[in-house]
């Protein structure tokens, strides 16, 4: 239960392991003290006893402020840990790490983002959509970037929230202990499918997150069968008018980029495991599957949808 | 200087003669008429009452239909576009239409009777005041009725709210709605503060005012300061919408983040608001039925001002995730752990009344006492949050929510229910079914922890707020289970409340005028009181009047049955803001229609700018100005336009 996939009960990164203690901390202290309160209010409230009010006589035994003072001094305690715990823990997690070992541009959209790779030169740049990869152990930091609204960035088992909020640029930071899929949502109000803008945080080690890097890096390649070229051709017609794909004339960048989209574990911003049937669905029926997302019904034949699924396969 | 200022006042004994001369002076007309034009302040309290209870039914049924949908996973009961408005709509009604007026309602009510005076300082303000709030509550609603509720939630952020990204009417009917409600919120403040400084009975010197004075009187100097933010905040909005001035779009240079600021800068101290009266109300009850003055008197009473002082200083803890300097949120972060020491202070304070005491069981009691356990729940689920990097975690989860509702169910329903418990007999002369009252008590106290206290889990278990659905397999589908039960039977709890108000009003026993041995002075003067509340102004020695011979703390007798008679007129007594020394006598307004027209004349403007139609703004501007004249007509019979012969005395 407490490793459910956005549970903060448990961690699996620096950031978010240095405030699970201080969580645990303030949780424990909380229920003692809702605890003890329901109890002294429960054995002084069993004394009640029924009559009629007006019929006991009113008498003022003792000015109870010693009640006051012992429940203030008590209270005192928890407050003044939780009060240096937190500027301590403040202190270690609100800085981005001041050498990155990876730097990334995360920028929110109405209901997906979109994830930019820097790199020293053009080539090294590549974008990807709603899947962050990391190496374990590196020290990444995200630059966040609201592309339309205000959506805030959260993955619960590495990091705590920072908003993407339009006109600035917020940073967080993210560090993985061990290999793994993290999830992440977006946790700020953003419109109709707010409920639907997930993402995911792939923890690889250092091999496998530079083999992945180099596949994303490449050009799509040129369609080889029948089929691949009129999907290739219906992409340009159709999709490239929001999606782009490097390597082809596509390249709007209203929606997500689609050069390595058959390499993606998920589609519909973490909604739907990516699959031929599900990719089929979602390019004919968006506005059934999420209502209000900015992809429209496309009306295809069964013959168009599947020279466009043959060529998006090619895209890994 | 006006003549009857400085009337010696004649004393007098309450007699029935005396008492009929009163009546014929006070009594509102019969008829259409009186009832549009009544300034009496216990007539408008139970209009407040009446509609905010109707309000909070509204948003109840709402509650329970965003319950349903999220029952379980995956469920389409309601588009996401119709869940988003029931949401925000369901948040709006109970914090801005709901639990605000609620206590509004009582304080009208009961202010001048807790007191000692005729009614409150600016009566045909308190009108309006009514008027307003039942026309943004029409305002709100006919944009929700044909569709176009509000759907950006209570807190509306930028730029999701702007034209670019909401299209539709929603967000007009919500921001100008929300700038006519300031209006009422700000007079009613306004009048409040007045009433409290200058028209207590005589020798009711500021220690001795009832705590929920206290609350209401901190709320409203808080609504003063804060309400001109968020009235701000929505007419840049509406500016925005309507004639795209940018202050909110990064597109034309403008700043996001500037929303939070003006927004959090009133909604926290709201939040304040929207509790403080209601704690006074707990703070006043619970003694009565322990039968002993609440403890550390002087210590609540400065609790509820430092409070409200500290909860200037929290706004920014909405705002942590916002990408401000650490610095900065460390600072919010203290402050808000801090104010964790007032709240302490009237928590032990209650525990020690009851255990201190003899607590007598009644309905009232109950709701009372278990709302100290609720409020310490509420509580540390805000000092949770006030811990920077926890509330990264916690911010925007199903914890949050579980925190608000333990807040404004546990702080401010069950208070009212048991307040109503409890001066229901003053308002209608008949007592509440305590049978029923019990059932009432524990469906409520049942069914809501059934339905909140998991919820904190949900909330730990990373649930998101604001989602019309998620998926199977996030460990959140029996939970969400177990709280859609808990919030049926939480209202099923809430109907027997409304069941037994219905019963008890037609046939419920009768009261007499203290059935429950008070100690304040509303328990002086008959159920219902009449209109001009008090015959003779009481003269007040001590913090409780009417327990004096039983608590036996000096000599001094407060003077219930012989005091000013003030019956040459519509007369009131102004005494000094500290001391409540009389100062001078003042003629009340009589009932006029005035109040109700500027009232309907706003609303035809308002529904002018919200159509952006520059006719029907003219219309319904001329319309204010008509009423206002109407209204500030001297008048004779008020001194404002004393006889010409009386003018040269005057100066001769």
């Amino acid at each position: 239960m407490i490793g459910a996939p956005l549970s903060y009960l448990s961690s699996a990164g620096r950031r978010a392991a240095t405030i699970l203690p201080l969580t645990w901390f303030t949780l424990c202290v909380s229920i003692a003290v809702c605890l003890i309160i329901a109890t002294l209010v429960w054995i002084a409230a069993r004394r009640a006893r029924r009559a009629a009010p007006a019929e006991v006589a009113v008498e003022q035994r003792g000015d109870g402020v010693r009640w006051i003072a012992i429940g203030v001094i008590l209270t005192s305690i928890p407050l003044a840990i939780t009060l240096v715990w937190t500027i301590g823990a403040l202190a270690n997690v609100v800085g981005p790490p001041r050498r990155p070992d990876l730097v990334l541009d995360v920028t929110g959209h109405q209901w997906w983002w979109q994830v930019d790779y820097n790199g020293a030169l053009p080539s090294d740049r590549f974008a990807t959509a709603n899947e962050i990869h990391i190496p374990v152990g590196a020290k990444v930091l995200v630059r966040l970037h609201g592309g339309d609204v205000i959506h805030s960035f959260w993955v619960p088992k590495l990091s705590g929230k920072t908003d993407a909020i339009p006109g600035q640029t917020n940073l967080s930071w993210l560090e993985a202990d061990h290999p793994g899929v993290y999830r992440g949502q977006c946790t700020e109000y953003c419109g109709v499918e707010h409920a639907r803008m997930g993402f995911e945080v792939i923890a690889e080690s250092r091999d496998e997150f530079e083999r992945w890097r180099a596949a994303q890096l490449q050009t799509a390649p040129p369609p080889v069968t029948a089929a691949q070229l009129r999907g290739s051709q219906l992409f340009e017609f159709r999709c490239s008018l929001c999606h782009a794909v490097r390597g082809t004339t596509a390249a709007s960048h209203y929606g997500p980029d689609l050069t390595h989209i058959a390499s993606r574990r998920m589609i519909a911003a973490a909604m739907l495991p990516n699959n031929p049937g599900t990719l089929s669905g979602w390019i004919e029926n968006p506005q059934t599957i999420k209502p209000g997302a900015l992809m429209p019904d496309q009306h295809l034949s069964g013959r168009q949808l599947a020279d466009l699924r043959a060529y998006l396969e090619t895209l890994k | 200087m006006r003549e009857a200022a400085f009337r010696t006042p004649d004393i007098g004994d309450d007699t029935d003669v005396l008492r009929a001369r009163l009546h014929a002076i006070w009594a509102t007309e019969p008829g259409i008429k009186g009832w549009l034009g009544t300034v009496d302040h216990k007539e408008i309290g139970i209009r407040y009452i009446v509609t905010a209870f109707i309000v909070l039914a509204l948003g109840g049924i709402e509650a329970l239909v965003i319950r349903l949908q999220l029952a379980g996973p995956d469920l389409h009961l309601l588009t996401p576009e119709q869940y988003d408005e029931f949401f925000s709509t369901h948040g709006m009604t109970m914090i801005f239409l709901y639990a605000s007026p609620i206590l509004s309602g009582f304080s009208n009510y009961l202010w001048p009777l807790l007191l000692g005076g005729r009614d409150m300082a600016f009566p045909r303000l308190n009108a309006f005041s009514y008027w307003v709030y039942l026309g943004a509550v029409v305002f709100l609603y006919s944009g929700f009725l044909i569709g176009a509720g509000p759907n950006d939630g209570w807190f509306n952020y930028v730029p999701y709210a702007e034209k670019a990204y909401n299209p539709g009417f929603n967000q007009d009917f919500y921001s100008l709605g929300l700038i006519f409600l300031g209006i009422s919120t700000t007079v009613g403040a306004a009048n409040f503060i007045v009433t409290a400084f200058k028209t207590r009975a005589p020798g009711m010197s500021i220690n001795r005012l009832p705590i929920m004075v206290w609350g209401t009187l901190t709320a409203s100097v808080a609504n003063l300061v804060v309400v001109p933010a968020v009235s701000l905040a929505f007419f840049m909005l509406w500016m925005d919408r309507q004639f795209g001035t940018d202050f909110f779009m990064p597109s034309g240079g403008g700043q996001p983040l500037l929303w939070q600021h003006l927004f959090w800068i009133f909604g926290h101290p709201w939040v304040y608001a929207i509790v403080l009266p209601a704690m006074g109300m707990v703070s006043d009850g619970l003694p009565v039925f322990c039968r002993r003055p609440l403890v550390g008197y002087s210590l609540v009473a400065l609790a509820t001002v430092s409070v409200m002082l500290l909860g200037f200083g929290v706004w920014v803890h909405h705002m942590f995730a916002t990408g401000l300097p650490g610095l900065s949120l460390s600072f919010f972060s203290g402050a808000s752990i801090i104010i964790t020491y007032p709240s302490a202070v009237t928590v032990f304070a209650w525990i020690a009344t009851i255990w201190l005491g003899r607590p007598v069981l009644k309905t009232a009691f109950l709701f009372f006492a278990s709302m100290i356990v609720l409020f310490v729940i509420g509580g540390v689920s805000g000092f949770m949050t006030a811990s920077v990097p926890v509330d990264w975690q916690l911010t925007d989860t199903y914890f949050v929510v579980a925190h608000i509702h333990y807040v404004l169910i546990g702080i401010n329903v069950f208070p009212v229910v048991g307040a109503t418990y409890f001066w229901f007999p003053k308002m209608t002369g008949r007592l509440m079914d305590e049978r029923l009252g019990r059932w009432n008590f524990w469906t409520m106290f049942i069914g809501f922890n059934i339905g909140f206290l998991p919820m904190h889990l949900t909330g730990l278990l990373g649930m998101p707020r604001r989602i019309y659905t998620y998926p199977a397999g996030m460990g959140w589908s029996t939970l969400n289970m177990i709280t859609t039960i808990g919030s049926f039977i939480f209202a099923v709890g809430v109907l027997l409340f409304f069941i037994n108000v219905w019963k008890s009003w037609r046939s419920g026993e009768i009261a007499g005028d203290n059935p429950w041995g008070g100690s304040t002075l509303e328990w002086s003067v008959p159920s219902p009181p009449p209109p001009y509340n008090f015959a003779v102004i009481p003269t007040v020695a001590s913090r409780h009047p009417l327990w004096e011979d039983q608590l036996q703390r000096s000599e001094a007798r407060s003077s219930l049955r012989r005091g000013m008679t003030l019956d040459q007129g519509k007369e009131a007594l102004h005494t000094s803001p500290i001391d409540a020394i009389p100062e001078r006598i003042i003629e009340e307004p009589g009932d006029t229609i005035a109040p109700f027209l500027l009232a309907v004349a706003m609303m035809v403007l308002f529904y002018g700018m919200l159509l952006k139609s520059w006719w029907v703004i003219g219309i319904g501007g001329i319309g204010c100005l008509a009423a206002l004249l109407l209204w500030l007509w001297p008048r004779r019979t008020m001194l404002e336009r004393a006889p010409a012969d009386r003018r040269e005395a005057a100066h001769g």
